[in-house]
């Protein structure tokens, strides 16, 4: 028998926090299915909003505090106890941009721009920005809309569509 | 490794109908593949096919970032030149391999 293929049509990709890895995860997630020609809706809220906030977006920082992943150069653990000190998430975080520069990941809000670019919609949420006092004008430009979070499922319906949470 | 006759040629394309071969691509050839991708080829979309198979030959990472700041195209115009999905229809027609890039 035959396998049938469904390709997808369509993804909605929600992004609740501002770590580079995390809203990094949504930008590549986002650009890489609007290069495959999928329908794709990126919605920010929470922490994720930084992504998409002006002032925030360009200048994100990976935390350098209980992460158990995170490891020296070369391999050798390190201590949560480190990650305290003044100076160090900055520097973790220049070192974590630097890596993604030479594998051509843009700036955050260059990357947008290339999503927006290929036709994707960027969306933020409206409970999240009453709760951190944010108004549309403080976001990006290309931000499309500010959305309830019964907004947001309207456009996630039809067949082959997912809805992903980084 | 498959076979296919593009315009006249007789190709070394893989399962997806990439070209194997970058040396047997010629304009006919792009020209007959994009028709099959309904793209009428014009002198801007083979200036961009000139500069991806130019960057992979150098063994240059192809993004589609790097599209857009070739000079030829921004990344909009580029998505306009070849719709739904750029990089990978541009590579085809190109007669390159598929780029293995996330970006």
């Amino acid at each position: 028998m035959q396998k049938e293929e469904h390709p997808l049509k369509k993804v909605c990709i929600i992004c609740a926090k501002g770590t580079i890895e995390d809203v990094y995860a949504t930008l590549v997630l986002g650009n890489g299915a609007v290069m495959e020609g999928i329908e794709t809706k990126l919605f920010f809220t929470f922490f994720g909003l930084d992504a998409i906030t002006k002032k925030q977006m360009n200048s994100l920082k990976t935390g350098t505090v209980g992460n158990p992943a995170m490891r020296m150069p070369g391999g050798l653990p390190f201590p949560t106890i480190l990650g305290i000190l003044p100076g160090v998430e900055a520097g973790v975080s220049a070192m974590m941009k630097s890596q993604m520069v030479k594998l051509d990941i843009p700036p955050v809000s260059e990357f947008l721009e290339m999503i927006e670019a290929g036709g994707g919609e960027i969306y933020a949420c409206k409970l999240a920005m009453d709760m951190f006092k944010l108004k549309k004008e403080d976001l990006w430009h290309g931000v499309k809309d500010v959305l309830t979070v019964g907004q947001f499922y309207e456009m996630c319906g039809g067949l082959q569509t997912q809805i992903i949470f980084t | 490794m498959s076979q296919k006759v593009i315009a006249g040629i007789t190709l070394d394309v893989n399962e997806e109908g990439y070209l194997t071969n970058p040396a047997q691509w010629t304009r006919e050839i792009a020209k007959e593949i994009a028709r099959e991708e309904g793209i009428d080829l014009t002198d801007k979309h083979f200036l961009v096919l000139d500069f991806i198979r130019d960057r992979q030959q150098k063994g240059e990472m192809l993004t589609i970032r790097s599209v857009g700041n070739s000079g030829i195209t921004d990344i909009k115009g580029f998505y306009q030149l070849f719709p739904g999905a750029p990089m990978k229809k541009a590579a085809k027609i190109a007669g390159i391999t598929k780029p293995a890039s996330c970006v």
